[in-house]
């Protein structure tokens, strides 16, 4: 019980890790190259949630402006990202992960 | 209490959906479940006090970034052949790499950082407010925001290049 009810700063940084973890899962074990991506957005974001816990723990402002930066950081990479993705499909006719494998042609 | 029945049904809702976006076959119910995800996650932040990143986190998130994906994952429109399930092989290697790594660092994290050592520092006034943001971005981090704008400019023209057919 003591574990469970008052809620730490420790408790925000265990549940960012598990989701961190299942974001890595995500990209691992998926060959989606969709899943992939937004696997990796959810461990951008389990990131961001630890940076505003630590924020919290310290009363300074600094995390939540460094979660900005990841947040634009991210919507870049998901930009470039989709647009490869795009690109791929074009050539490829394919979304799988596995079939990407040569570098020209 | 208050908060800790709200931190329990958001956790549950978080990893719940974070779970269901990386089982889905179909794309687009990972996408929508990843909406679920970032409200989930924008209430969190709400409970720590950074109301500006909660509201950034539904704007740029839930609104603009998924919307990309689900734009692009209609736009491809894939054949349900294409969409392959879970393989359980890579589901075990997965799991296996981060079974190790919680064994070993989830104890070391713990007995450094246990719960209850860390008080909360006491707040200023405003704290998390889009004007206490703001004023330091503009003081200390201005250069790193105007190098982010040229990055996403980048983004934009370099995602301009590779999707466009003939330029």
């Amino acid at each position: 019980m003591e574990l469970l009810y008052p809620i730490t700063p420790t408790h925000y940084l265990v549940l960012s890790a598990v989701l961190f973890g299942i974001g890595v899962t995500g990209v691992l074990s998926r060959k989606n190259i969709f899943i992939s991506l937004m696997s990796l957005e959810l461990m951008l974001n389990a990131v961001n949630l630890s940076f505003v816990t630590f924020s919290r723990i310290n009363g300074d402002i600094t995390g939540h402006v460094i979660v900005l930066f990841v947040v634009a950081i991210a919507a870049a990479e998901a930009c470039v990202g989709l647009a490869i993705v795009i690109a791929l499909y074009r050539l490829k006719e394919t979304v799988d992960l596995d079939l990407f494998q040569s570098l020209k042609d | 209490m208050f908060e800790a029945v709200v931190f329990y049904i958001l956790a549950a809702v978080l990893l719940g959906m974070g779970l269901v976006v990386i089982t889905r076959t179909n794309p687009i119910a990972s996408a929508l479940a990843m909406v679920v995800a970032f409200g989930a996650l924008a209430a969190f932040y709400a409970l720590l006090s950074a109301t500006f990143v909660a509201v950034l986190q539904i704007l740029v998130y839930a609104g603009g970034i998924m919307v990309l994906m689900i734009f692009v994952i209609m736009l491809l429109n894939l054949h349900p052949d294409d969409l392959k399930p879970m393989k359980p092989r890579g589901l075990i290697v997965a799991l296996a790499l981060i079974g190790v790594l919680g064994l070993t660092l989830g104890p070391l994290f713990l007995t450094v950082f246990p719960a209850g050592i860390w008080g909360l520092a006491a707040l200023s006034a405003g704290f998390g407010s889009i004007f206490a943001v703001g004023e330091k971005i503009f003081s200390d981090y201005l250069f790193p925001f105007e190098m982010l704008s040229l990055l996403l400019l980048t983004a934009v023209v370099g995602a301009l290049v590779l999707s466009k057919r003939k330029l």
